[in-house]
């Protein structure tokens, strides 16, 4: 940082702690942020990074947290109000006035009963003492300025009638309502694909650009932060490892923790082992055909989820579905394990129609078919035991006794490395990289041939999916798995994936052998999926 | 974004046919019950003053000696005209006995569930907010010992402490509204606190559970992080969103009162509906019977509808869809 950035600190945080009941879990952190800066603090989910900043910046409600160290924030004047000692009152003057702040999921995070016009005049009238009128003028032009379309008709919808996105976008308004001097954004693009991350990174550059606010961007994903940050702290376990320059930071890096959080994040040009291209089809779809009737203000509609799909997938590949959010990618996979009932269209799994067989030998061919979905939080029961979990399949379909079954529980768990003793535990004793290794032992369970993985690793840190993918294919050239795996990000397809299927609004937009995909996509949304990757090289060069 | 009238008379339609069906379903069993019951129910109400004569005349005057699909267009015709049939215990038209109740049930229930939602709302909030702290601990024992008192033993401690004792309020009976307000609310409170305490017993559960829930909630932080007033962010963030779960619950004990809350009736003398129905089927008089689980369910019927409505009025994601 140059000499003349010292006069303009916006915040100044020295020697941060944060203890609940004796485990400390951030120990003495530093940092600060200028005018117009952006700071990226990175680490895994653990690591302290949104409790060190939600206790600078006094947003911090855990109960019996107790914070010490100093964090002050300084006005136009220079004038510091310490916010580590501040009272409730002072601290509301600054929440939503001086600092704005922009959280991780947009489907929760705005209030799903309130306008948003609402949401954005709330904090307007509260700092600014303006009239509802004076407010909704304002709210207008915030809605322009984040980039909603039609925003006039908007001040009056709710988020419910927006996507994920759009909700972002208005998050980014309310934050930045009362032009704060500095925002926080804790993981705001982690929720949501590729393509609208890039669109959210550089709306907020470009707001940040024209206001000259202070960035503190949270994430644990180095090939964003490389995108926005000026300067990187990296956070291991509540400690700074690393605290740099952005470029000389992913040149250089000096800590090992550093160096691996690189190597995890998802990069262009890192192929899977070949596969043979002699071997048979196992999966052969044509014309699949979903249909939803949805009904909007204009009346009942039809919407095709998929449009005449067709692929094929050979024993022992992967074909790598990709598309943004809503673009038919999961209907597939619910169509193959029979979740969602096609209106059209053939699924050959070795010779038989899995979207015409019933009953028993219904049964036995879904077998073949298994599943990992993507929120290894909510895909696993509560209630049940790790090992109940994997063995469930076992016993719906009633394959081993019981004694042989123990067994397999004990296999299954050792394929996914985790350690045999976990078959008694329940989930939340789990972190989210293990809860999604059980879910891959549970779908291995019934020994298919085909495994679908939607979205599996998406949920993830990326140092964890790193982890998970180099599992997944290991467990591929074991037991010869054939993968449909489906994923918004295309780097992540690209290490996984011998072929690609690139959908959009329910149509096969794109599809072919992965390397012709990657190094000579024909159409442009295929182009614009790539070009929305982070790319290697940090932007603040 | 306005509503449309269409789009409102549509949700309203929509919500009125559900409920007709289910009301063609009910009158359909309420119908079979005269014809279910062991024995003859014209010969058992007649008891001990049982002549050929009179029982022919009860059994014409009940149309009871007509083919069983006439009786059953005649009762379903009838019923919609407000003609349930006549008591066989009293004489009289069972619609005008049912009338006569009303507006002593509809009292209790309205003044005891506004004393349910009074103490339940503020108390149920109170605690969620001081989750774990000594308040929660008071306000979660409190309810679950309202919960456990039997009505019958909080009606009779109110007497005792109100009426008896101190000599308040009076121990029974009920003066109309229409007679004397200021009599009615002095008739109406004993019994309404009795039946507002447990009512409100319960609801506090449900109020807390709710408030906890949205509490931590995104959109609760995000209200925090606007530097929104304390109150401001319970209010507008937090109470509307915990009114939607709580509203279905309301609703459930609304319609447990209005459908007769019998020990807290004889207790206080109170002429409502509870009464009616036991003391109707202590002396078998199945038109009355019919009549009370007809209106019953009608109530059911109009309070779930009232329900439907309040939730898209507070949810525009239901007011939407």
């Amino acid at each position: 940082m140059s000499d003349s950035s010292a006069a303009q600190t916006v915040l100044r945080v020295e020697d941060l702690r944060v203890a609940i009941g004796r485990k400390e879990i951030v120990r003495g952190v530093n940092f600060q942020v200028g005018r117009g800066g952006t700071l990226g603090i990175v680490g895994e989910s653990g690591s302290g990074k949104s409790m060190s900043v939600l206790a600078a910046t006094g947003l911090l409600d855990a109960p019996g947290a107790v914070v010490t160290g100093t964090s002050t924030l300084h006005d136009d004047d220079g004038a510091g109000l310490a916010l580590t000692s501040a009272t409730p009152k002072q601290l509301r003057r600054v929440h939503g006035n001086s600092i704005g702040f922009v959280f991780q999921d947009p489907s929760t995070s705005l209030n799903p009963l309130l306008t948003l016009e609402r949401q954005i005049s709330e904090s307007l009238e509260t700092h600014r003492g303006m009239t509802r009128r004076t407010a909704r003028a304002r709210a207008l032009e915030l809605l322009e300025a984040v980039g909603i379309p039609d925003p006039e008709s908007r001040l009056d919808s709710y988020p419910h009638q927006l996507s994920g996105g759009q909700r972002q976008r208005v998050m980014i308004a309310i934050a930045l309502a009362c032009d704060p001097a500095m925002l926080i954004a804790d993981e705001p693009t982690t929720a949501l694909d590729v393509t609208t991350q890039a669109q959210i990174i550089d709306l907020v550059k470009e707001l940040q650009h024209d206001r000259g606010t202070a960035v503190v961007w949270i994430s644990h994903d180095l090939g964003v932060i490389g995108q926005v940050a000026d300067e990187v702290l990296v956070l291991k376990s509540g400690e700074a490892v690393e605290h740099r320059e952005t470029v000389s930071l992913m040149d250089h890096p000096s800590h090992a923790y550093t160096t691996q959080l690189l190597a995890a994040r998802p990069v262009l040009g890192r192929v899977p082992q070949p596969a043979d291209p002699a071997a048979e089809v196992v999966l052969a779809v044509e014309d699949l055909d979903v249909a939803f009737p949805v009904s909007t203000p204009a009346g009942k509609k039809t919407i095709h989820a998929v449009d005449s799909v067709s692929f094929e997938v050979r024993r022992g590949h992967t074909l790598g579905i990709v598309g943004e959010s809503g673009s038919g990618k999961s209907t597939i996979a619910n169509v193959l394990t029979g979740l969602v009932e096609p209106q059209g269209g053939t699924a050959q799994l070795g010779g038989t129609d899995l979207l015409r067989v019933r009953g028993k030998q219904g049964r036995g061919l879904r077998r073949r078919v298994a599943m990992v979905f993507q929120d290894p939080f909510a895909s696993l029961n509560s209630r049940m035991r790790v090992g109940d979990s994997i063995g469930e399949p076992l016993t719906v379909h009633r394959l081993p006794a019981s004694g042989s079954r123990s067994d397999r529980i004990r296999e299954l768990l050792e394929l996914v490395d985790l350690p045999t003793h976990f078959a008694s535990r329940y989930p939340h004793e789990l972190s989210g990289g293990q809860r999604q290794r059980v879910s891959i032992a549970r779908a291995l369970a019934l020994e298919p041939e085909v495994v679908i993985l939607d979205e599996s690793t998406a949920a993830l840190d990326v140092s964890i999916q790193a982890r998970v993918l180099d599992l997944l294919a290991r467990l591929q050239s074991e037991l010869g798995l054939t993968y449909l795996f489906i994923a918004h990000d295309l780097a992540v397809v690209q290490q996984m994936s011998h072929d690609v299927l690139v959908m959009r609004n329910g149509q096969a937009v794109e599809q072919g052998a992965a390397e012709q995909i990657f190094d000579d996509p024909q159409q442009d949304y295929t182009r614009m999926l790539l070009a929305a990757i982070p790319p290697e090289r940090p932007a603040a060069v | 974004m306005q509503l449309s009238p269409k789009a409102v008379a549509r949700f309203l339609g929509t919500r009125l046919l559900h409920s007709a069906i289910v009301l063609l379903g009910v009158m359909i069993v309420v119908f079979a019950l005269i014809q279910l019951v062991p024995g003859d129910p014209v010969r058992l109400a007649l008891g001990t003053r049982y002549t050929q004569e009179s029982y022919d005349a009860l059994r014409a005057a009940s149309g009871l000696d007509r083919p069983l699909w006439e009786q059953f267009f005649t009762y379903i015709g009838s019923a919609v005209t407000g003609d349930l049939g006549v008591s066989f215990r009293s004489g009289q038209p069972v619609t005008a006995l049912l009338l006569e109740r009303l507006p002593a049930t509809l009292s209790l229930a309205g003044v005891g569930l506004l004393i349910g939602l009074l103490i339940a709302v503020p108390a149920g909030i109170w605690a969620a907010l001081r989750e774990g702290r000594i308040a929660d601990g008071i306000v979660r024992i409190t309810s679950q010992f309202g919960v456990s008192i039997p009505d019958f033993w909080m009606g009779m401690l109110l007497i005792l402490v109100f009426a008896t004792g101190l000599g308040w309020l009076p121990s029974s009976g009920y003066i109309p509204f229409s007679e004397s307000p200021g009599g009615w609310l002095r008739q109406v409170t004993l019994p309404a606190v009795t039946v507002g305490t447990v009512a409100g017993a319960i609801l506090t559960r449900y109020v807390r559970a709710a408030t906890l829930d949205v509490a931590n909630m995104g959109y609760v932080r995000t209200a925090k992080s606007k530097g929104l007033a304390p109150s401001t962010v319970t209010i507008r963030h937090i109470m509307r969103n915990a009114l939607v779960p709580v509203l279905t619950i309301a609703g459930i004990q609304l319609a447990t009162i209005l459908s007769g809350v019998i020990v807290v009736e004889v207790v206080f003398a109170w002429p409502g509906l509870g009464r009616l129905v036991f003391d109707s089927v202590a002396s078998r008089d199945y038109p009355m019977i019919q009549g009370a689980v007809l209106l019953i369910a009608v109530m059911f019927l109009l309070v779930n509808l009232i329900v439907d409505v309040l939730y898209a009025l507070v949810d525009p994601r239901i007011r939407l869809a």
